[in-house]
């Protein structure tokens, strides 16, 4: 469980996030919807400890819990960010395994047995020496996505997963999400696509532009 | 054509000389042109302040009389050198500065999003420089660093100033004593053929690279 308590976020002296209070419980998907520019993907990069707060706190499992401090081993917060930013140097099974080879210092059959069956279920079994260049949207996605559940997070959060796509993509992100969620995967979903919200999200969390 | 052969000993005795000029700028000006160009976005003032200025020095006056000024005009002050650590010492600090340019624009253009990816994975700053940044980096500047390096191997013919025994001057002592053009001509093809040579490897090192885009 995650709880995000009293997060305020200003940029030059323009509140941005104004007094940010929310839960999500294990296993649920978290939708966080609002229009351009009201400060989802701030929210977002405060979570995964890319940017700072200004003040609050952030819980997790009831602990406090700073996603910048740098001796956090296994990502708290995975991110699937909105332009993937796979390593186009690395292969599909490079890209999914230099964390988890270089810093859970995971074997090689660790890696074979863990990594190998992320990469079936997200059908990218046969994928594994493309390089991102050769890959679909879609794919990249997908391969994003197993980037981030090989380091085993406790949340898994999307920036707008189908802004990036084919409009015809949407039906197959939902149903994507929705099957993660029931390997148990928790889920952040940054959106301003209301109705792709309205289908996989257990709780919707509204961001309203401050004025 | 015999007298091609007699004097090619004496050419290629030179060549090995020129060989050693670049083949040693380039191990010590590549990795020093990578730290600075690192060192140029630093986020600390004062290095990045330095490192302008360095460039700009390099970059700003001949290289031939930067080669002077380190073997004829440091003795001066009591710093001596003999004459090829003279020569690898200008060379060096000069073709750095211009890799330090190069590199400086290479870490720029690789998107602040694959430092951020590595960043939520929990990579630290060495590894994700040494798996994500410098691979892409060395890719985008092999040609502008092959430029440099052909241009090295023509450069390398100004150490005939502090009297090292390079092609040129090996050409330059067959011509004068035996009184005809051919050993300049002969010393000209050598650079050709050094200069093709570079450009094919480094066409290849083009290609290797494009197994990814
Ligand atoms: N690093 C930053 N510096 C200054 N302003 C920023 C920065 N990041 C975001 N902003 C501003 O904060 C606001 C919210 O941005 P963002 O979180 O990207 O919104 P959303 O993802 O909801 O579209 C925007 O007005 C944006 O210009
Ligand atoms: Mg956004």
């Amino acid at each position: 469980m995650i709880e995000l308590k009293n997060i305020k976020k200003s940029f030059n002296g323009r509140p941005i996030l104004d007094d940010i209070n929310l839960t999500i419980n294990d296993g649920e998907i978290l939708a966080i919807v609002g229009p351009s520019g009201a400060g989802k993907t701030t929210l977002l990069r405060a979570l995964a400890g890319l940017g700072d707060i200004d003040s609050g706190e952030i819980l997790l499992d009831g602990k406090p819990f700073d996603p910048r401090s740098s001796d956090l081993k296994n990502n708290v917060i995975g991110v699937v960010f909105q332009d993937y930013n796979l390593f186009p140097n690395l292969t599909v099974w490079e890209n999914v395994t230099l964390a988890p080879k270089m810093v859970l210092k995971m074997t090689k059959t660790a890696l074979e047995n863990e990594i190998k069956p992320i990469l079936t279920h997200l059908k990218l079994a046969g994928k594994e020496g493309l390089y991102p260049f050769e890959l679909s949207g879609g794919m990249k996605q997908r391969v994003a996505i197993a980037r981030a559940l090989a380091m085993k997070p406790s949340v898994l959060a999307y920036d707008e997963p189908t802004s990036a796509l084919d409009p015809s993509m949407r039906t197959e992100v939902s149903n994507l999400l929705l099957d993660l969620k029931k390997d148990g995967v928790t889920q952040i979903v940054v959106t301003h696509d209301i109705e792709l919200a309205d289908k996989i999200a257990d709780k919707i969390f509204r961001v309203n532009a401050i004025s | 054509m015999q007298y091609i052969e007699t004097i090619l000993p004496s050419l290629l005795a030179g060549v090995l000389v020129t060989l050693k000029v670049f083949v040693l700028t380039i191990i010590g000006a590549l990795p020093l042109g990578i730290l600075a160009g690192l060192g140029l976005k630093s986020e600390f003032k004062i290095i990045r302040w330095l490192l302008n200025g360095y460039v700009w020095l390099m970059r700003g006056t001949p290289l031939l009389l930067q080669l002077i000024f380190v073997f004829y005009g440091l003795p001066l002050i009591n710093i001596t050198f003999d004459r090829l650590d003279a020569a690898l010492f200008a060379f060096i600090l000069n073709y750095a500065a211009y890799f330090a340019e190069i590199f400086r624009g290479g870490f720029q253009a690789i998107p602040i999003g694959q430092y951020e990816a590595a960043k939520v994975l929990r990579l630290t700053p060495w590894q994700t420089q040494r798996k994500i940044i410098l691979p892409q980096v060395i890719k985008n500047v092999i040609p502008p660093v092959g430029n440099e390096v052909i241009n090295l191997i023509k450069d390398s013919s100004l150490v005939y100033v502090i009297g090292i025994g390079d092609l040129l001057r090996a050409g330059n002592i067959d011509a004068a004593r035996d009184v005809t053009l051919v050993p300049y001509i002969l010393v000209g093809v050598i650079y050709l053929l050094l200069t093709a040579v570079t450009t094919i490897g480094l066409r290849r090192l083009e290609k290797y690279y494009n197994y990814y885009r």
